[in-house]
């Protein structure tokens, strides 16, 4: 029988430090069985269980993109026994990672519409994912605009900005970048949050999608907002971060109403959140 | 007891309808033989839930740290002295707490009759001197003073050290009591018959936590068993764990364990989980003098140095 | 399927041979309550017993389970490789085992046996399970199988039934397991003749008959869900909940589980071990936000899950099976037969 609980072994082949204060590091693997990268074939959204060898384990959202081949990347935050020691490991050490695990951004839906990707802090993993998957020349064609918002408390503590940078540049995509303060002057972009950028921009609901991914208290402003620009619930699309042990829908820990964060979801529509029980 | 009852119900319907307290807590009858459930009421109306028998063994003042609001509470002896511990650890002000005290007679151990019992019983009643058990075998009335809870039958602070009202006279307390026989035994034994005494003692243990949420002092945010930076103890039934965390908990205890029972009452695989702290509870005694609770305006041992503390550790 | 008669210390004789072979498990007597524990030289099996302290769920998902281990050792070249531990899954016997009991494991089994993951430990230890079920001739008075989908002689769930008639079993198979079980112990059988069917049937109305406590159910399905999440009796239902693991340890329905890294210098496992969504600690995040961290809300998660969520989700009926452990050893007397009241007859204002 199939052990859903035994991790692919892997090796860390470069390790980034994403912000100034350090607290975010960047992870990328290679699989150590070659086969293993095929059966762990993933979509935007997904989450993986990443497994230290005598810590534990932790679920942390897939940032690459399925079109990045032969890696995986993963920008974890460090807050506990498992991402502390995680943050002190090595290029060359083994670790394991279990998945994918959860529901992903429903892409086929996504297919034909406006992509409005409002992001902040750290949350912004997943949404590297789907911006590299969309950005991707077989999969351009399929959405039509793509708006990114995304915010952090400083320019220091933005992540993957280099790439952003460089989408930036690109025509086929609309970026605006923001911070909640700085004295940098060589920051360019915007200052304020992300709420109040989002109404600055104001995306148009018509056939338009937004998805949305950051701390609690940036959700709870910005969901007004996209409110006020006439956006429907079943239109914005949430991430959810919960505690989880299993990741596979069985231990119980992530239950909310009748869902398991990490079946169920993460990935809910705000109009299936509005339905659960507000445990999160 | 059961004459506290109206008692307990005026008091608390007084409280209420003058404004003098903002909730009241106390028990509700059980919904099963020998048990009854802490209750807090809020309202006048509801004043006719509470009850008292000789089935309220559960330490009301488990319920009362770190509350705000104006509270009327039900004490007996030991709870009392729980709550000025409370007091003293700062877990809650004087001037918030109406306390009505119960002069207890001592609370019937439920295993006890279990286990002396014939058959499942259906219904337990009883009075001032007898309780009264019907079984599926048939009917028999006890002396209640044959199965009063361990604690209960060596107490001798059967009355409330501290109260705004009493809901009775004063009880005799029991005099020429020997707390710690059963304690002296252990500590007459050699260390490997020790280590076999407490590994058969917890043995059964699960885990479950009942005696250390039972547990009034036990209020700590997070309790050193659920630390995980760093973890002190496993999480899993390793003898050792579980050990360790039965002992570390008395340690937790010492000089704040009042002897109330709700531990070994909560204990679902009926451990006899005061062998822990009474030893505890014997060193304080012995080594300064200390019994937990009895006013507050004492500070407990752990708490003050004295010149002519005991030191005969310092070799 | 068949049905025989056997003498009880023919009986008691076969399971100590059957012992020898293979482990089985029976109601054992430990003093004050009774327990399930593997038979051999020394530990005896007793069933007159009403119903064990702990549930049966401990022999399919024990307590500490170890799911894998691995080296810490820097000289060892497979260091760090999460590895499965071998084990031998052979054939037991749980003998003795109430059906409310068995009901619960089947409803258990939807949660580990899912078209996307099968939980392959749970599952392995029940596939080698033998069930043989011992019918209730006497309820215990705080017993409400019957309203939660089970009963005293109910046969879901079993690969055979007993039914005590005195001297003697009447034993009838309900599976091939339950038959071969049959045939390795009913070595001095009879065929059950019509009187024996008889007596059962007598001591199977008299034990439905004896079943007084029930709990409604009706409604609970069609209850909106955050309605009954916002109701207003929570907070009374929660007052007195003192947070310890004891009903979800003795719940047969319960199987939230923790998974644990324990190291001994260059060697470790991984663990798994039982959880409560009543413990504090139980969905705090990294970050220190904890969704539930007041009581309130993980009694009513835990009442909510079992009654309700469970109910909407696998259209199974309730998570509970009646067997009263909870209400009998809830350290506060909180007794979830009010809930079920509660809950059913709730109506938003």
């Amino acid at each position: 029988m199939e052990n859903p609980y035994l991790p692919y072994p892997v090796v860390i082949d470069k390790i980034i430090t994403e912000t100034e204060d350090r607290s975010l590091k960047s992870f990328r693997f290679v699989f150590k069985n070659p086969g293993d990268e095929e059966k762990f074939a993933y979509n935007p959204g997904q989450f993986a269980e990443l497994s230290v060898a005598g810590k534990g384990e932790i679920p942390i959202g897939i940032a690459s993109s399925p079109t990045e081949k032969g890696f995986v990347l993963f920008t974890v935050n460090k807050v506990g026994a498992v991402t502390s020691f995680l943050h002190n490991m090595k290029e060359g050490d083994v670790m394991g990672i279990r998945g994918p695990m959860g529901n992903w951004y429903p892409w086929d839906e996504l297919e034909g519409k406006n992509v409005v990707i409002i992001g902040g802090g750290f949350a912004f993993t997943t949404l590297r994912s789907s911006i590299i998957y969309m950005l991707h020349p077989d999969n351009r064609p399929k959405f039509k605009d793509i708006k990114v918002i995304y915010g952090a408390r400083t320019p220091g503590m933005l992540l993957y900005k280099d790439e952003i940078e460089a989408w930036a540049q690109r025509d086929d995509i609309d970026v605006y970048l923001t911070v909640d303060a700085t004295n940098d002057p060589s920051w360019k972009h915007r200052v304020g949050f992300v709420p109040a950028v989002t109404e600055e921009v104001a995306p148009n609901p018509d056939n338009t999608y937004a998805l949305v991914c950051g701390p609690p208290v940036m959700i709870r402003f910005t969901q007004p907002v996209l409110e006020r620009l006439g956006f429907a619930p079943g239109q914005i699309i949430m991430s959810l971060e919960m505690r989880m042990k299993c990741g596979i829908g069985m231990c119980g820990r992530c239950n909310i109403g009748t869902e398991y964060v990490c079946k169920d979801g993460p990935v809910f529509t705000l109009a299936q959140l509005n339905n659960m029980p507000k445990e999160y | 007891m059961i004459d506290y009852v109206e008692k307990i119900r005026e008091a608390a319907r007084r409280l209420l309808s003058e404004g003098k307290v903002d909730v009241f807590i106390g028990f509700r009858k059980g919904t099963v033989p020998m048990m009854s459930e802490p209750a807090l009421i809020s309202d006048v109306s509801q004043v006719d839930d509470l009850w008292w028998d000789s089935n309220c063994g559960i330490n009301l003042a488990n319920y009362i740290t770190k509350r705000t609001d104006r509270v009327g509470i039900v004490a007996k002896g030991c709870d009392s002295r729980n709550i000025v511990t409370h007091i003293v650890e700062n877990q809650i002000k004087k001037e918030q707490l109406h306390i009505v005290g119960v002069p207890c007679r001592g609370m019937i151990d439920r295993r006890r009759i279990g286990s002396s019992v014939e058959g499942e019983i259906l219904e337990v009643t009883e009075d001032a001197s007898l309780v009264t058990v019907k079984s599926s075998n048939g009917q028999k009335a006890y002396d209640r003073n044959e199965f009063l809870q361990d604690n209960c039958s060596i107490c001798i602070h059967r009355n409330p050290v501290i109260y705004d009202e009493l809901v009775a006279d004063p009880v005799p307390e029991q005099e020429n009591v020997d707390r710690y026989e059963d304690i002296r035994k252990i500590e007459a034994m050699d260390p490997a018959s020790k280590h076999e005494f407490f590994t058969k003692l917890i043995e059964p243990c699960i885990r479950c936590y009942a005696c250390r949420n039972a547990c009034p002092q036990c209020y700590c945010p997070t309790c050193f068993v659920d630390e995980s930076t760093p973890q002190w103890v496993g999480k899993s039934l390793d003898p050792t764990d579980t050990m360790t965390f039965h002992f570390l908990r008395a340690y937790h205890l010492a000089g704040r364990c009042t002897d109330c029972g709700a531990c070994e009452r909560a204990c679902p695989v009926s451990i006899k989980v005061r062998t822990f702290t009474k030893k505890l509870e014997k060193d304080a005694l012995e080594l300064f003098g200390w019994e937990t609770g009895m006013s507050i305006d004492n500070r407990p041992p752990l708490d003050v140095y004295r010149p002519d503390d005991p030191n005969d550790f310092i070799k | 399927m068949s049905e025989k008669i056997i003498a009880k210390e023919q009986f008691l004789q076969a399971l100590k041979q059957l012992s020898n072979q293979q482990a089985v498990y029976a109601p054992v007597n430990e003093g004050e309550f009774y327990n399930y524990k593997k038979l051999e030289d020394g530990v005896e099996p007793d069933f007159t017993f009403q119903n064990t302290r702990l549930s049966p769920k401990g022999l399919i998902q024990p307590q500490s389970e170890r799911m894998f281990e691995y080296s810490l050792d820097p000289g060892d070249s497979e260091a760090n490789v999460v590895k499965e531990i071998k084990r031998d899954y052979g054939p037991q016997a749980i003998v003795g085992i109430r059906p409310c009991d068995a009901k619960a494991i089947q409803l258990v089994k939807i949660n580990f046996d899912t078209p996307e993951f099968r939980d392959p430990f749970w599952l392995k230890r029940y596939e080698a399970s033998t069930l043989v079920g011992l019918a209730c001739n006497d309820p215990c008075a705080s017993c409400f199988c019957s309203t939660t989908g089970s009963g005293p002689f109910n046969e879901e769930g079993l690969d055979a039934l007993m039914t005590d008639l005195g001297d003697s079993f009447l034993i009838k198979s309900l599976t091939e397991k339950g038959e071969a079980f049959l045939k390795t112990v009913g070595a001095g059988a009879k065929d059950a003749q019509a009187e024996d069917k008889r007596k059962k049937e007598e001591l199977k109305g008299k034990a439905e008959e004896a079943i007084r406590s029930e709990v409604p159910t009706a409604k609970l399905r069609e209850q909106d869900l955050n309605a009954l999440f916002d109701a207003p009796f929570w907070e009374d239902v929660a007052f007195s909940c003192i947070n310890c693991g004891t009903c979800t340890y003795l719940c047969p329905t319960c199987w939230c589980f923790d998974i644990q890294d324990e190291v001994n210098n260059l060697k470790g496992l991984r663990i798994r071990n039982w959880d409560a969504c009543m413990f504090p600690l139980f969905t705090l995040h990294g970050s220190g936000h904890n969704p539930r961290d007041h009581k309130v809300q993980r009694v009513r998660q835990r009442f909510m899950h079992k009654l309700k969520y469970y109910v909407d989700k696998y259209n199974n009926g309730v998570a509970c099976v009646g067997c009263g452990r909870c209400v009998q050893y809830c350290p506060v007397n909180i007794d979830i037969r009010k809930v079920f009241r509660y809950m059913n007859d709730y109506e938003a204002r």
